[in-house]
């Protein structure tokens, strides 16, 4: 009996203490200002500190916490996705990867933009994001910083071959200049997103799309690959995997791979993005005096190249139960100064033309003009909202780089196509 | 009744044989067991139980609900465009040449893997079993060391020794351009490795348990008699222990079968290196096509329940561990 007893006190006491714990969590949620979650892609710390600047700027108004996702684009899209589908309303702001914005967008899982915020923050905006945030003709993000790829050489290596790198030079100029000195390419050979990043821009560089049109329904979706710019893609693809242009770990070969080949003694020409400025710097600090960069190579001699468009993208959850103070703060973050000091801070480049002027800038920077320029003439990869089905379709068929040939692109169209007809697996 | 399960039933209770009509044997085992086994047995289902609901709510509901989206085109991203294809998508699966490239590899690994997972980890189990007395704990511990680590890590660490970049195998072995992850037959070799290096432990562990219920009389008595090691080996040792390896092949089958860490590391199931699991995961988490996905994670379960039934019922595994039936 005293056993029973004994126990229902304890039991007593067992509630009254969960009850008072959860009375509290809730008084703590509800007092002081909303509290905004930004789901921030891994940086070097970057995203944090612009939360915590726009967090005091809003006097307030709002709290912004950020929340990690993973490191990989595919990871973060697949988070992302499922939450967005789930109907999760703690996404009030997300970075996003510009290809994924319209698989996000045409279902209806981010908020419009509000017509004063698109204002404020596209009309300063590059080129290359500005085409890159919206989605069937409308702004359904907000360009956070922009990245592009720069083709980075060793001046010894160019010296040598005699190529004249004031104007700007073509696949085929520095495949030779690799073939004439033994020296290794650093391209991008992996079966990864990078694969995809290539091949668009060999194809944009010739004015051709790998996607054609609108794009927002699977069984209308026309391809541009099966074309004769397809074709010089293939064979410029082809020609470096087969004859070794690249080194001999071309195949699992990505930016930070690429890099080092660079870096290595048969290094001379790399098509990556500016991170590897700031890498090379602390790495191989030897190297920088030999380092000098231009604009993205051109595949025709006489047509402007198309360089590859990265960055950021702010997006804010249809579901969130705090839209207007998500764009409040979205306005905040994408600030010209706070896209500057991201760009000497952590190495990712404003979207804003006007961060540019920062003194601070061009000072840790040095290529910062021509990276502005290739991010006007930079095209977004395919905007469809099957891009995932697109690109991983493009890898497989695209690596090895070795077995590329000119039937290649026929080859991924047509597979393409039966399985956004969902006729074939991917 | 089918005259089959009539002894079973017999000795499943340990009462002789009966001679009354089908009913009354049915029935009849019942009062004859004593206060004390009726009391075993609900405190069996009480200590049991809980466990046991619990794993039919968080098993049997996905995998019928995985069972009802297979049977639509289902993308994730798009619900309004969600529609009733029957069975539509194990069509396209099992006529993908995809899906059998990927049952293809998968087989291949399980049957490798396991083959070679058996020999050392019999070997091992010898070693371990033969020790002295000493050493026994010591040895066992290390065996172990690979199968307590966790398969990501483990993967990683295989993948960084091998990578044409950062790897140092390749200057051990002198070939410092060999890609092992840039074509399928040397992924594969590296993966395989991989596996086998971290589970053959969890074998050798099994079977030594096996090993030490045979009697050792028997091994005696065959020693006395002149047989050889060979002889011992092949006719007094393994055929006791038969049920201890048909377990550990079992259940390291139906593992090696739904390897995914390994590749998901180390190639993401590029280059010829892509598994069933690993298909599964790509459609229905990367490409958020939940129907095919769904369709292709059922076919996967299927082939498992498969493998599980071959071997309990085709090779006669007794999983309660009481030897021959």
């Amino acid at each position: 009996m005293s056993h029973s007893k004994r126990m229902r006190r304890w039991l007593a006491a067992g509630v009254a203490v969960a009850t008072a714990g959860l009375l509290a969590a809730c008084s703590a949620t509800n007092t002081g200002p909303p509290t905004l979650t930004w789901y921030i892609n891994p940086d070097d710390g970057g995203q944090v500190d612009i939360a915590a600047k726009c967090t005091q700027a809003s006097g307030g108004t709002y709290r912004i916490q950020t929340s990690l996702l993973p490191r990989d684009a595919a990871s973060q899209r697949e988070q992302l996705a499922r939450r967005l589908a789930a109907g999760d309303s703690s996404l009030d702001i997300m970075s996003l990867d510009p290809p994924y914005v319209p698989e996000l967008a045409e279902p209806g899982f981010l908020a419009p933009v509000p017509q004063t915020v698109i204002d404020q923050r596209t009309t300063d905006v590059v080129d290359g994001a500005r085409k890159g945030a919206q989605w069937n003709g409308k702004y359904v993000v907000i360009p956070f910083w922009a990245n592009t790829q720069l083709l980075w050489y060793r001046k010894s290596v160019v010296e040598k071959a005699g190529l004249d790198m004031s104007k700007p030079v073509t696949w085929d100029q520095i495949m030779n200049v690799a073939r004439q000195t033994g020296t290794h390419l650093g391209v991008q050979g992996i079966r990864g997103e990078s694969m995809t990043v290539w091949v668009n821009a060999l194809m944009e560089s010739q004015g051709q799309s790998i996607v054609i049109g609108n794009a927002s329904s699977a069984d209308q979706t026309q391809f541009g690959l099966d074309s004769p710019q397809g074709v010089k893609a293939a064979e410029i693809i082809g020609t470096i995997g087969r004859e070794g242009l690249g080194g001999p770990g071309l195949t699992t070969q990505d930016e930070n791979q690429s890099m080092s080949t660079f870096q290595g003694a048969k290094g001379s020409f790399m098509v990556n993005w500016p991170f590897v400025w700031p890498a090379t710097q602390s790495a191989k600090p030897e190297l920088i005096s030999d380092i000098g960069w231009t604009t993205y190579p051109r595949v025709d001699a006489n047509t402007e190249s198309a360089p590859p468009l990265g960055g950021i993208m702010l997006g804010v959850g249809a579901k969130s139960k705090h839209t207007d103070l998500a764009f409040e703060a979205v306005t905040c973050i994408t600030s010209p100064e706070n896209q500057a000091h991201y760009f000497v801070t952590n190495g990712n480049p404003p979207a804003s033309k006007a961060a540019y002027d920062d003194p601070q800038v061009a000072q840790k920077f040095p290529m910062a003009p021509v990276i502005r320029t290739s991010l006007d003439n930079a095209k977004p990869r395919p905007q469809t909202p099957y891009y995932n089905e697109v690109s991983t379709g493009l890898q497989q068929r695209w690596t090895p780089v070795q077995t590329v040939t000119d039937q290649t692109p026929a080859q991924t169209q047509q597979f393409l196509m039966q399985v956004l007809r969902g006729e074939r697996l991917l | 009744m089918s005259t089959a399960a009539q002894p079973r039933e017999a000795s499943g209770s340990g009462s002789s044989a009966t001679t009354g009509g089908a009913v009354q044997k049915r029935n009849q085992p019942r009062p004859r067991r004593t206060e004390r086994a009726r009391a075993e047995a609900r405190l069996g289902w009480l200590l049991a139980g809980p466990a046991f609901v619990l794993m039919l709510l968080v098993t049997i509901y996905p995998i019928l609900q995985a069972a009802f989206d297979s049977l639509f085109s289902y993308r994730l991203t798009a619900p309004q465009d969600r529609a009733f294809v029957g069975l539509g998508n194990y069509g396209v699966v099992f006529t993908d040449p995809v899906f059998w490239a990927d049952f293809g590899v998968t087989l291949l690994i399980t049957v490798i893997t396991v083959a070679v997972e058996l020999v050392l980890g019999f070997a091992l189990a010898l070693v371990m079993n033969s020790a002295i007395k000493g050493l026994k704990g010591l040895l066992r511990t290390a065996i172990l060391v690979p199968y307590g680590i966790i398969t990501v890590v483990s993967a990683f660490a295989w993948f960084y020794a091998f990578d044409i970049n950062t790897g140092y195998v390749n200057s051990w072995i002198g070939q410092p351009n060999l890609d092992w992850f840039g074509s399928g037959p040397t992924a594969l070799v590296v993966i395989m490795a991989s596996e086998i290096w971290k589970t053959t432990p969890f074998i050798s562990l099994l079977l030594l348990s096996g090993l030490a219920q045979v009697p050792s009389e028997l091994t005696e008595a065959a020693k006395v008699d002149g047989a050889t090691w060979w002889e011992r080996m092949s006719r007094v040792i393994l055929p006791n222990m038969k049920a201890a390896i048909m377990v550990a092949v079992l259940f390291r089958a139906l593992d090696a079968f739904r390897i995914f860490d390994n590749i998901f590391i180390m190639t993401n199931g590029a280059y010829g290196t892509e598994t069933l699991s690993l298909l599964a995961y790509r459609t229905s988490i990367g490409r958020l096509e939940v129907g095919m996905g769904s369709a292709v994670s059922v076919v996967l379960f299927l082939l498992v329940i498969l493998i599980a039934v071959i071997a309990i019922k085709g090779f006669k595994v007794d999983l309660a561990g009481g030897g021959k039936r």
